[in-house]
């Protein structure tokens, strides 16, 4: 996984709530075996028409907004099916944060997973940012160490993380080989529990 | 303060699973590890890359699922025409084979919607801790244990460590009191209590349902409310077990039998929430106030009573929830102020692992019974199982369907996300019995409004969205 220390990057504007993950990804790119790639499907059918042509009026497909690093949503993002094809489709795109005032619990999980920063701000700051994410200047920065989001105009937002996941998006840590260092306590945990619930053993 | 009370039921099956605390995340123990085809490969994949095994394949359960066809199953897989679905499939089949994991292919009786197969083999139980790649995993939660949906690199760590690294969610109750009105029930409750709390509302809580309305369920009503817990947002939903779980667990093919079963009763009955737990949130609704509910919009939270009609943009308190309601208006080809009876229906799908069990069934063929799905429209059924199909075929289900016009298929998830060729078409409007209202999830430009079976079957006679109470 990739570290994430900072970004200044485009912030693209998508005002709308409780965009959920059949959105970012609908499912007919979902049955491939492989991570890369999703790019194409993102937001497939807000970028694309039946034919299969870019829609100029979508955000992503105009020229301003076609490298953003930074998508601003609406709230409750990420919400409805697991797929971790949604943060590999956003990432595959360029995408490397996504600012909201909520996303949803197993979508947020999964950009962790992957490292995408979702950013929490409080709903005044999301629309102050997607207001001048509207205008010329659209660079916004993102500092993971300071917690902070730097807007266009110059306005400094912090929002809050968890400090493990924080440390551990800094680092780009592989969650497998950490947990894996308590493998003793694992094999601890599994001896106590078959003498307690033998039924649950070979079955 | 918070040292001096009871435990919630979430507690109870938290505590007994940490295994480990590194920096304040719980390292917790997953006893039940469910798989299928779509969300899999690229965990295998870096478990391959890693060298690494998979820890405990007897824990872990494997399906085909997402994107079966639901008809000529017994063709096998090599015979699915979709290359990238044979592929997954194919996929899995090798996968399972070479870390030993057991395994229902397609056309295997035992074969279905993983979380109908889950509960039908006696391999949910109550207090453990259960995981899947779905987020519907939360269905599990209607037996009192812990389950909810993983992402893939998830599905990977469970594999690898048999363990998942999580913060622990704040408690929640919702409790559904009294007695419900004819022609309603558990997913007319599930509906309503999103549309109370809203598809955020449940963000970082795990919800426990309690109250009489919830303990008179079976657990197949159950499982539906569970089930669209994930829809409120909340991680994991969960019912203490009784003998309702008790009596339906009995005798199930992986249940302990003998000595062993009367062991695990003893285990499975502390699990309940102290008399002195506190939940960090709770409300309550009166059962007897819950009408036959729908959808009208494009996600969850857009719930109406099937008398109601549906409401204007304006009455959104957010500029992005009036953006968003503009847009499911515009996208469902409804108009602000219309009864929602009105909304003509193209097709009406029974089916997910919402409500595709037999009394789903059972329910729906009530009303189809004796009766004729009206012209032009297209209605199946989907049984959640190959054992749910055997079950409704002895009891001549497939029979009332048929006579009525209904079309019978094989097990899968099917219309409830259209991976597989069941899908609608551009415009198309479907009742539908499964669980996500979103843009194009039934297949591109498709219009789904969600409800129960009873509903769905009184759809498909009507021709439009009905109340199932003028069906009784
Ligand atoms: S039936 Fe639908 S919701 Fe349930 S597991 Fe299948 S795709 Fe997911």
């Amino acid at each position: 996984m990739q570290a994430f220390t900072r970004l200044d990057a485009q912030a693209a504007p998508l005002p709308l709530a409780n965009i959920d993950t059949d959105q970012i990804i609908p499912k007919q790119f979902l049955k491939t075996v492989e991570r890369a790639g999703l790019a194409k499907g993102l937001f497939y059918e807000y970028r694309f028409d039946e034919q299969g042509r870019e829609k100029p009026e979508f955000v992503l497909n105009q020229p301003a907004y076609k490298n953003a690093g930074v998508l601003v949503a609406g709230d409750n993002f990420g919400c409805g099916s697991s797929r971790e094809h949604a943060p590999w489709a956003l990432m595959d795109f360029g995408i490397k944060a996504v600012i909201s005032t909520s996303f949803a619990d197993i979508f947020y999980n999964n950009c962790f997973q992957n490292g995408l920063l979702p950013v929490v701000l409080k709903a005044e700051q999301v629309q102050q940012l997607m207001d001048e994410a509207r205008g010329g200047n659209h660079v916004v920065s993102i500092d993971l160490e300071a917690q902070s989001v730097t807007s266009p105009s110059g306005q400094v937002f912090t929002f809050e993380i968890d400090p493990k996941r924080k440390a551990k998006m800094l680092k780009g840590l592989d969650a497998i080989g950490e947990t894996l260092e308590a493998a003793s306590a694992i094999d601890t945990y599994e001896s106590k529990v078959a003498l307690a619930r033998p039924w649950l053993e070979g079955a | 303060m918070r040292l001096m009370s009871g435990k919630t039921l979430y507690d109870k099956i938290w505590d007994a699973h940490v295994v480990a605390e590194q920096d304040g995340e719980a390292i917790l123990y997953i006893d039940l590890h469910l798989i299928h085809e779509v969300t899999t490969p690229q965990a295998f994949a870096g478990l391959r890359a890693n060298r690494r095994a998979v820890r405990r394949p007897d824990r872990t359960l494997a399906v085909a699922d997402h994107n079966v066809p639901t008809e000529g199953q017994e063709l096998g897989v090599d015979a699915v025409a979709d290359d990238e679905a044979r592929l997954q499939l194919q996929t899995l089949g090798k996968n399972v084979e070479e870390y030993g994991i057991e395994y229902f292919p397609m056309g295997d009786i035992r074969n279905g919607i993983v979380h109908v197969v889950g509960p039908e083999q006696g391999r949910t139980q109550p207090g453990m801790t259960i995981v899947c790649g779905d987020s519907h995993t939360s269905t599990h939660g209607a037996f009192g244990a812990l389950a909810h949906g993983i992402g893939t690199s998830e599905v990977e760590h469970v594999l690898a460590t048999q363990t998942l690294r999580q913060t622990k969610a704040r408690n929640f109750r919702v409790r559904i009191e009294g007695e419900p009105a004819p022609g309603v029930g558990a997913k007319d409750y599930a509906l309503a209590v999103i549309g109370e709390i809203g598809t955020a509302g449940g963000t970082g809580y795990v919800i426990e349902y309690a109250g009489s309305a919830v303990r008179a369920l079976s657990m197949e009503g159950r499982m539906t409310l569970c089930n669209l817990t994930i829809e409120g947002g909340a991680r994991a939903g969960l019912v203490a077990p009784d003998e309702t779980t008790f009596e339906y667990l009995k005798g199930r093919p992986a249940t302990p039998k003998g000595g062993a079963w009367e062991m695990a009763v003893g285990y499975w009955k502390t699990f309940f929430s102290d008399e002195d737990a506190v939940f960090d949130r709770e409300i309550v609704l009166d059962a007897a106030k819950i009408a036959p509910s729908v959808t009208w919009g494009t996600s969850p939270e857009d719930v109406v009573a099937v008398t109601g009609t549906v409401p204007a943009p304006d009455s959104f308190a957010t500029p992005d929830k009036r953006a968003s309601a503009v847009r499911a208006l515009d996208y469902m080809g409804l108009e602000a102020g219309q009864p929602i009876t009105e909304a003509k229906i193209d097709v009406v799908f029974i089916g997910s692992c919402t409500n595709s069990r037999i009394e789903d069934l059972r329910s729906a063929a009530k009303i189809a019974e004796g009766r004729q799905v009206a012209e032009g429209v297209r209605a199946m059924v989907v049984p959640g199982s190959g054992l749910v199909r055997a079950q409704a075929e002895e009891e001549g289900l497939d029979q009332v369907f048929k006579a009525a016009g209904f079309e019978w298929r094989e097990p899968g998830c099917s219309m409830c996300l259209g991976m597989n060729p069941d899908r609608l078409s551009p415009g198309q409007r479907c009742a539908s019995t499964s669980n996500r209202n979103f843009e194009g999830r039934q297949g591109r430009g498709g219009r789904t409004h969600l409800m129960s079976p009873a509903m769905a079957a009184a759809a498909a006679i009507a021709g439009h969205i009905a109340d199932v109470r003028d069906f009784l």
